[in-house]
């Protein structure tokens, strides 16, 4: 949120880091007898972003409850941040998920809790002084652009800007890895540009490393093929035949992981699914 | 194909038991675990407690005026109206006190827990809460339990008081008895063993409505038709559980004290 260098444009360079942030080692899950995901493998690495595309229905929000530890593979491991969530108990997964920004579906935001409380809820726990926490929160509704809405109710807000509120949300505490589960999901293409923005912003910026699920190929590509400029407070489209060297692209289809590779190779793939699917 | 049926069910409900005592030990272990949280105890106990004050002042004090309205009249055939008073403590304390306000604060509370943590289940908000780093069992569930425990503990002697007084304005007023002679008989006639059974009770009362309250809502599943389904389960089952013990605690303290 708060890590890049004032007014400069982000350089299009590679992570820094090929350390992993998030493996998956040949993870399987089903619910009810009935298999959902069956052995996914990928990594993430530090300052990447992957982008999880596939159908409606194919495990992509399943695969990121089992990267915060939210459900628990029935085989496989899972590793994040170098340890291993897949064999921890679920209170010792609380501090991990303390790194982990997690912006979910429909946002989730606590409906009997103000914008302020909403944003600064992990600092709350922390017991981190009231001016502080107002003052954290502010900057992160700054970031979604949203200041002025901090003791209003999520009841009193647009769809748009709730999903921006949970932005802010998960990006109060600085975490290592945000997890954006469709954040463009059910909201008119105005906005979905508005929060692919945000979201881009926070790549760009920050470096944080993320994985974006969604089925909208047009966000993909615009996350794929553009980067955020500070200057202008805006995004911009990259050069031509360039992509962003730290976004690149996973695909589900009927619970296996049907690709794992950059923008190009998505775009040139043979395969007939995927060649169906981003037509 | 029927035994195939009969055998999902019983396995349904056999994991249907385990989760709930998984779900009450966790929740009890949570107590003696850093965060105490203490503001949403307090929370809960104004919610739970002062909350029902209302239903459980007026079930009580009628219930109390319908004890010895009822009892009066039978009584009266023996030559034994006397003992009015001695027979709606006793019913009031032991019995009626303790299960019509839990009853009540079941139908009020169980039911509130149920349908809130079941809408926060159903809008991800519990799964947002795991995910910011706090145990609902923790934040959520503990808070209920103690409130609820300690509150219906001195609704139970509110309620009792109450009914109590209700009988007495019901002897005084419409039976004509004499208002000394009730309260003395009412108070005369109360051994230990009685108020043991009447302070007992309330503390198991508690522990079942909120863990059930709980456990149906944090079970919910299918959007607000599972919402609805959770409510209505949580306050049937709490009622159901709530007159089985109390026939278990009467039975085992009975066989103790005698009485």
């Amino acid at each position: 949120m708060n890590g890049g260098a004032n007014g400069a444009t982000p350089q299009l360079s590679p992570a820094s880091s090929n350390e992993p942030v998030v493996v998956f080692e040949d993870v399987s899950i089903g619910f009810e007898q009935k298999p959902v995901l069956e052995n996914i493998s990928f990594q993430v690495r530090t300052g990447e972003m992957r982008i999880l595309l596939g159908p409606a229905g194919v495990g992509k929000s399943v695969l990121l409850k089992l990267t915060n530890g939210l459900l628990r593979p029935d085989s496989g491991r899972i590793f994040v941040f170098g340890k291993e969530i897949s064999a921890m108990r679920e209170q010792d997964l609380f501090e991990i998920r303390g790194h982990i920004g997690t912006v979910f579906q429909e946002g989730a935001l606590f409906d009997s809790l103000t914008v302020r409380d909403n944003v600064g809820y992990r600092l709350l726990e922390e017991h981190i002084p009231d001016d502080e926490i107002t003052a954290r929160a502010t900057e992160a509704l700054r970031f979604v652009e949203l200041d002025g809405t901090l003791n209003k109710f999520p009841s009193e807000l647009s769809g748009g800007m709730r999903r921006r509120v949970a932005i802010a949300r998960a990006i109060v505490t600085n975490p290592k890895l945000i997890l954006y589960d469709s954040p463009t999901g059910g909201l008119d293409p105005i906005t979905s540009t508005t929060i692919i923005e945000l979201v881009m912003k926070q790549r760009d910026i920050s470096h944080t490393s993320s994985i974006v699920v969604t089925h909208r190929l047009q966000d993909a590509f615009v996350l794929a093929m553009h980067r955020f400029d500070l200057a202008s407070n805006q995004m911009e489209a990259l050069p031509p035949h360039q992509t962003d060297p730290n976004t690149s692209f996973l695909m589900l289809h009927q619970g296996r992981l049907v690709f794992d590779g950059t923008t190009a190779e998505l775009v040139h793939s043979n395969d007939p699914f995927i060649r169906e699917y981003i037509s | 194909m029927a035994f195939d049926t009969i055998d999902a069910a019983a396995r349904r409900g056999v994991l249907a038991v385990q989760d709930y005592a998984l779900l009450s030990g966790r929740a009890v272990s949570n107590i003696f675990r850093k965060p105490f949280y203490r503001s949403d105890v307090f929370m809960q106990a104004d919610i739970i407690g002062v909350g029902s004050l209302p239903i459980v002042i007026l079930t009580g004090f009628f219930l109390g005026g319908v004890l010895a309205l009822q009892s009066a009249a039978t009584l009266t055939q023996f030559g034994a109206a006397a003992f009015t008073g001695q027979l709606v403590s006793f019913s009031m304390i032991k019995e009626i006190g303790p299960v019509v306000t839990a009853l009540m604060v079941s139908g009020r509370n169980a039911s509130g827990m149920a349908s809130e943590l079941g809408s926060m289940i159903v809008t991800e908000q519990i799964d947002a809460m795991r995910a910011l780093g706090t145990d609902p069992l923790k934040k959520l569930v503990m808070p209920r339990i103690v409130a609820t425990v300690v509150m219906l503990f001195f609704l139970v002697i509110l309620s009792d008081a109450v009914g109590i007084l209700g009988g007495g304005f019901v002897s005084v007023s419409m039976l004509g008895q004499d208002g000394s002679q009730y309260f003395h008989t009412s108070y005369q006639s109360l051994q230990f063993p009685d108020i043991l059974q009447g302070l007992v009770k309330p503390v198991f009362f508690g522990f079942i409505i909120a863990t059930i309250g709980c456990f149906y809502g944090m079970r919910t599943r299918g959007g607000t038709q599972g919402v609805g389904r959770s409510t209505t389960q949580a306050v049937v089952w709490s009622s159901i559980l709530i007159i089985i013990t109390d026939f278990m605690i009467s039975r085992f303290l009975i066989g103790i004290f005698g009485r």
